[in-house]
């Protein structure tokens, strides 16, 4: 059986600068994967590269064996919550909808069954009682919940979240921890963009540990080490041990990046 | 039909056409890009009649098409060379195709009936008297090119509605998907093109202009739903229109000018008025706000000095307004509204809080 996700030799570039440097990477199915990694580290455009937004410079990805282009309706896609524009005129009902667009193709409309879906999906993330709720007037949180019900009804094999938990209240990271371990459940493999290091060996059973390029990629227990995290971090983290096996991060990260 | 309602008719039929198209231009914040094309269509315009000597030649429509497509273009390739943002880009663009098409028609087409007068306004009133027959109707041409302009994009629209909308508020969703969006994009720049093509005719390209982006802001403002953003854009396009027509009979002006004034009135009046995003209600919602909070303010102050030695001090209501810093007649306001609003209660010289008060006083230190 082929893994989920199969990445061979990818670089991502952008004129001259690398983003991605020949990065390999296999997925097995059914894993809750995190990638972490400093900023600018290609997070982001390991994930759009897979999806086909940006074009590599080479080496190429494989969903389940084959190119992406053949398996769109296996994949589902979280884009970062900034990326859209939330006072466009529109519900909440209506944008987790879109997430069917796929399977029903160019022309064919929504109908009762999509919403009927759509409803479920929101009733997964809390927020069925929001459904005819204009999207401007929700909380960042609640948007982010909006955002992943919209990837739940793509029922997927595969979903690739850009930090879902950018931003959000307690609530809504509860409710996304949830859904991720129902999605693992029902044997889904999923990819979530992470930026707490410290909850990485509490939500994820997998990690990849990127900075341009692929410094580890395994079961959390294996590679979520203090080595690894040096290597991707560049040792302007600092360290709590945990009994000899995972650290968890201290220190202001994003100070030390600000000056480092 | 008598001539001034073929007139208005006309421009009805062609504010609809251009409000539709125009809706997603404006939510995708292209608006400048209906500026351009309805400039450069001028060029294509030209080079077909030097092409073909014949003003009637429908390579001229094709050309003027494609050149608003090629104006997109360009706009994109001078944009992504990152050094020029997208807006300089439009400006940069737009004025060299548009001053070609002048410096072509002095030299070359002095002599025929391509002004540059009637490139930005229009001849609306003599659309009348230039006439075709169709299926035994003798109907106006502007007339019937805004009618098939004003079909082509109710049906490109209810088509391909869910893909607009998608390649609109999520383009990497819908390029993740395999809906194209560059595709839908240049999908909507032709119908944009072939839009203000049809309607530069009658109406000149600055009425396409004002036409393709007032409408739909006024709408933007009004609702927040797609659907009814496109209906209302449709309305108010046609209202201004009808409005600019008399205004123009009264005041004896050009039609064109007073429609597209007509139609920058009603985005005014909608930036003004509308409900809930309008200025006013912008103003009376701060407003109300800004009491709101201050009788938060007050339970807040008197819950913390609530039973203590000082309270006599401090909450007492002519005390109050030196303690918070609050001018003495804005402390009575609050005081008075938060008594009518049963927050608090008078006891001789102290203020206490009522339950009510009590609890939005601990609702508010949660915040």
């Amino acid at each position: 059986m082929h893994d989920a996700l199969t990445i061979t030799d990818l670089t991502v570039a952008y004129r001259d600068r690398p983003v991605l440097w020949d990065v390999d990477l296999s997925v097995p199915a059914g894993v809750l994967m995190a990638i972490v990694g400093p900023n600018g580290a290609g997070k982001t455009t390991l994930i759009k590269a897979t999806l086909g937004l940006v074009r590599p410079a080479a080496g190429q990805t494989l969903i389940f064996g084959r190119p992406y282009a053949e398996q769109r309706r296996l994949v589902a896609y979280v884009p970062q919550r900034g990326s859209v524009d939330w006072d466009f005129p529109t519900t909440v009902l209506d944008v987790v909808m879109m997430g069917r667009y796929g399977s029903l193709g160019w022309l064919r409309r929504p109908g009762v069954r999509e919403r009927d879906q759509a409803l479920a999906a929101l009733e997964q993330v809390h927020m069925a009682e929001f459904a005819g709720r204009q999207i401007s007037q929700l909380s960042g949180g609640q948007q982010q919940r909006v955002f992943l019900a919209r990837a739940l009804v793509q029922d997927a094999q595969i979903y690739f979240m850009d930090e879902p938990f950018q931003g959000v209240d307690a609530v809504t990271e509860r409710a996304i921890v949830a859904v991720l371990r129902n999605l693992r459940a029902a044997g889904k493999t999923v990819v979530v963009v992470h930026h707490d290091l410290q909850t990485v060996p509490e939500y994820f059973d997998w990690v990849t540990l990127i900075n341009v390029r692929r410094i580890a990629s395994g079961p959390v227990a294996e590679v979520f080490t203090e080595a690894n995290l040096r290597a991707t971090y560049g040792g302007r983290i600092a360290f709590l041990g945990q009994q000899g096996a995972a650290a968890s991060a201290v220190g202001d990260l994003a100070a030390d990046e600000a000056t480092g | 039909m008598a001539p001034e309602v073929e007139v208005q008719l006309i421009a009805v039929i062609v504010a609809a056409a251009c409000a539709l198209p125009g809706v997603f231009l404006v939510l995708r914040r292209m608006a400048m890009l209906s500026d351009a094309i309805s400039h450069t269509v001028l060029l294509g315009i030209v080079l077909g009649y030097l092409l073909t000597r014949d003003l009637g030649s429908p390579l001229l429509f094709v050309g003027a098409v494609a050149m608003g497509v090629v104006t997109v273009a360009l706009v994109e390739l001078v944009t992504g060379t990152g050094l020029v943002r997208e807006d300089a880009a439009i400006g940069l663009v737009f004025p060299v195709l548009f001053s070609i098409a002048v410096i072509l028609i002095s030299r070359f087409a002095g002599n025929v009936h391509l002004d540059v007068d009637s490139v930005l306004l229009g001849e609306l009133v003599f659309a009348p008297f230039d006439r075709v027959r169709l299926l035994g109707l003798d109907l106006p041409r502007a007339l019937l090119v805004g009618l098939v302009t004003l079909l082509a994009n109710l049906l490109l629209i209810g088509l391909f509605y869910k893909e607009l909308k998608l390649a609109t508020f999520d383009a990497g969703l819908a390029a993740a998907l395999g809906f194209a969006p560059a595709l839908v994009h240049y999908g909507l720049m032709t119908m944009v093109s072939i839009t203000a093509v049809g309607a530069f005719d009658a109406v000149g390209s600055i009425l396409v202009i004002a036409l393709m982006v007032a409408p739909p802001a006024a709408a933007y403002l009004l609702t927040d739903r797609l659907a009814r953003m496109l209906l209302l854009s449709v309305l108010i396009g046609a209202a201004s229109a009808i409005a600019g027509y008399w205004l123009a009979y009264w005041l004896d002006v050009s039609v064109a000018g007073a429609m597209a004034t007509m139609s920058g009135v009603a985005f005014g009046l909608c930036y003004l008025f509308a409900p809930g995003r309008g200025l006013v209600a912008g103003a009376a919602r701060r407003a109300h706000q800004r009491w709101e909070f201050a009788q938060q303010m007050l339970t807040l102050h008197l819950l913390n000095h609530e039973g203590t030695a000082e309270a006599i001090e401090e909450c007492s209501p002519s005390r109050l307004s030196a303690h918070l810093r609050w001018p003495p007649a804005f402390a009575a306001e609050v005081v008075r509204r938060a008594e009518q609003g049963g927050l608090v209660q008078r006891r001789g010289e102290l203020l206490t809080l009522t339950e009510r008060g009590r609890r939005l006083a601990q609702e508010a230190s949660l915040r």
